[in-house]
């Protein structure tokens, strides 16, 4: 009894020493620290490393030019990356630590919705600008004045996908197939939903399925699906429900097309899905195949460094990371004072105007919504993601 | 009718996995009395494994075997292999408390599930893999319904396994041995049974199984995941408590029957109550039969 006594209390001695050593770090020159909050690991990793490997790009791009400036000030810049293993709370408990711990002064991420949702409510209560550059379900940014985002949003995208498949099919009948357990899935369904029937009537979405995250098997919906008269499949999933959809449909004997979102644009579809996926239409922001400009610059340096082409997730998290940095930049001077430098990078973000991304042109409304264009794109035979058309809201 | 027996033959591939998972709780419950919770991690290795060794041969021999030679070598070593998982879990996680309570002994199969799943995702990282198709699907339809040879392949094979695994059990010197420790695992090993031989070998057997199931599984579902054991491995033990403990055919039988269920239901509801009226059903037989179909009061022998 005695020795655990010791042995617990030795532990004890030694945590608190270790946390002391961490405390006493002298803190002399402002460092400026941006939480990274990317899914490392779970179920869309690829995500996570596109957005890691974007942010690294740019800190590089940053350290060679001797850090960031700010108001004929240079400031060196610190890039804190935390794993929310594409797991909502752990997206939580990411952004509670870095912006309680770690001082950082914005936060880039999360990325899908699931996480982007109840983490931005943590940083628009601790007074700390989020970027999510994913996160298209309206929820994630709506009355939180410190969330913004950098793509558009699922009540656009919903009815952009209807209105092409109405357009380029000339179809009259949807079935849908989403995750009902996700976020992202499950407000796209039913935006894409009311869009149709606004279109071609009630009950003109024939088959509305669901699954739960983690399934692998869709044999009964996609049984029911292919029984009843639908045109076409919807299915707003991410690449490695998309493999497995894809591949079951055609066994069920499934010929129609298959159309999906921009959470099918990740590096790995193609990868995972093959053949199968071949000809399939999707949305998304932005188009890597024949890109020019800024875009081809961005493209090139990151295929040449990771051997792969960037999907929408990296572009997005390129085009968020320098908004972070100009709304730092526009602030003219930083306190120091981590409180006073957040709210002032927040009413920089807000203010900008025509920003010139890669993904197109950023300016924010009331709600830190960006008005941007859809992209559709179709898998080529060769696995690439190929501009077919790009649909743009009405001003 | 064929939206009826089409959703049948969905029924029959998806019960084969629960089945064959099942009957490796089964039977570890049968001899040791504890359920290896671990069981669906160990499924998850074996797949691993037999990703490994798919992809080595396909480099290697792709060009003078056919596929399904591949196949059935795949299947031949991973199972060698994955079988030495089995033991190694019972001797390192199971055999230093075989004297402990109980609750303690499951715990540690949770643990080693844990370790698995998280050195998987340090080996491998955490991207998913595509498993390679040996065996070129071919679909068939008849009459409206849509099936493939895959899936053929995947019900006889389980059913095989299981034909083979009886056999075994009922007509081996060691099959016997297990059904003897069964009854007793006090008594028998003063027969000159020795336990540290009969439970590694009920651990092989089961992850042996496991990892065929895997293979399968790859075939049919071929995006792997460390963490793709953990539900299916839930599931099949919701089976093996149906199937009645320790029973072997139940676990089989409760296994088709979950795939069944969970296939019908969505069938005939809306597809997002699924899993709950799936579960709830199996709650209300469990409710009228607590020992499952072939369970019984105070026996926990090994039946068939």
């Amino acid at each position: 009894m005695r020795k655990t006594l010791y042995l617990l209390f030795a532990m004890f001695l030694v945590t608190a020493f270790m946390f002391s050593l961490n405390a006493c770090k002298p803190e002399k020159k402002t460092i400026i620290k941006i939480g990274i909050n990317a899914p490392m690991t779970g179920d869309i990793p690829k995500v996570g490393e596109a957005t890691k490997f974007t942010a690294k790009m740019w800190l590089e791009d940053i350290n060679k030019a001797g850090g960031l400036e700010v108001g004929g000030k240079k400031y060196p810049v610190e890039l804190i990356l935390e794993d929310n293993e594409t797991k909502a709370e752990s997206a939580v408990k990411a952004n509670t630590k870095m912006i309680t711990q770690d001082d950082v002064l914005i936060i880039i991420g999360p990325q899908s919705s699931k996480q982007a949702i109840p983490a931005g409510d943590v940083a628009n209560n601790y007074k700390t600008p989020m970027i999510t550059p994913w996160s298209t379900n309206p929820a994630a940014t709506k009355d939180r004045p410190f969330v913004f985002r950098g793509c558009f949003l699922d009540p656009f995208q919903g009815p952009v996908l209807a209105d092409f498949i109405t357009q380029e099919f000339g179809f009259t009948k949807a079935a849908v197939l989403y995750d009902v357990a996700s976020d992202y899935p499950k407000g796209l369904a039913e935006f894409f939903k009311q869009a149709w029937e606004k279109t071609h009537g009630q009950g003109s979405v024939v088959a509305y399925e669901s699954f739960t995250t983690k399934d692998t098997d869709f044999s009964s919906q996609l049984t029911k699906i292919t029984q009843s008269d639908a045109q076409v499949l919807f299915t707003p999933q991410y690449y490695n429900e998309v493999a497995l959809i894809v591949k079951q449909a055609k066994e069920l004997g499934w010929t129609n097309p298959i159309v999906g979102s921009d959470s099918w644009d990740s590096a790995e579809t193609v990868t995972l899905c093959g053949e199968a996926c071949y000809g399939k239409f999707f949305s998304t922001h932005y188009a890597a195949a024949g890109a020019k400009g800024a875009t081809k610059a961005f493209i090139d340096r990151y295929t040449k460094l990771h051997g792969y082409v960037p999907d929408a997730v990296a572009a997005l998290t390129w085009d968020s990371i320098l908004l972070a940095q100009k709304a730092i930049q526009d602030t003219g001077k930083l306190t120091g004072k981590i409180k006073e430098d957040r709210q002032a990078v927040r009413n920089a973000l807000a203010n900008i105007e025509d920003f010139q991304g890669i993904t197109g042109n950023i300016t924010f409304t009331e709600q830190g919504d960006p008005n941007k264009c859809a992209v559709i794109v179709q898998i080529s035979d060769k696995g690439e993601y190929e501009f077919y058309k790009s649909i743009c809201p009405e001003k | 009718m064929d939206y009826f027996f089409q959703n049948l033959i969905n029924a029959l591939q998806w019960g084969s996995f629960y089945a064959v998972i099942s009957i490796g709780y089964s039977m570890v419950y049968g001899v040791l009395m504890l359920f290896n919770f671990a069981h669906g991690d160990i499924f998850m290795v074996g797949t691993y494994i037999g990703f490994g060794i798919a992809t080595l041969l396909l480099a290697l021999f792709s060009a003078i075997m056919p596929g399904w030679l591949i196949f059935i070598f795949t299947v031949v070593i991973t199972m060698f292999l994955a079988s030495f998982v089995g033991v190694f879990v019972e001797i390192v996680g199971y055999r230093p408390l075989r004297k402990a309570p109980r609750a303690s002994a499951a715990i540690t199969g949770l643990m080693i599930g844990i370790i698995f799943e998280t050195g998987n995702l340090i080996l491998l990282g955490a991207q998913r893999l595509s498993f390679p198709p040996l065996i070129k699907s071919i679909s068939y339809n008849f009459k409206g319904i849509y099936f493939t040879n895959v899936k053929i392949m995947i019900v006889v094979i389980s059913l095989l396994l299981m034909l083979l695994l009886h056999t075994f059990i009922q007509k081996t010197k060691w099959g016997m041995a297990m059904r003897a420790m069964s009854y007793d695992f006090l008594a028998v090993p003063l027969m000159g049974v020795s336990i540290n031989v009969i439970a590694p070998l009920t651990f092989a057997l089961g992850a042996g199984l496991a990892s065929v199931a895997g293979i399968l599984y790859g075939q049919a579902y071929p995006v792997l995941d460390p963490y793709m054991g953990v539900l299916l491995g839930w599931k099949a033990f919701v089976a093996a408590i149906l199937g009645g403990r320790g029973s072997i055919m139940g676990a089989a039988l409760a296994g088709y029957m979950l795939g069944f269920i969970e296939i019908f239901v969505a069938m005939v509801f809306p597809s997002t109550f699924r899993d709950l009226i799936a579960y709830s059903i199996i709650l209300i037989i469990l409710t009228f039969r607590p020992r499952g179909f072939f369970g019984m009061a105070h026996s926990t022998s090994l039946r068939l």
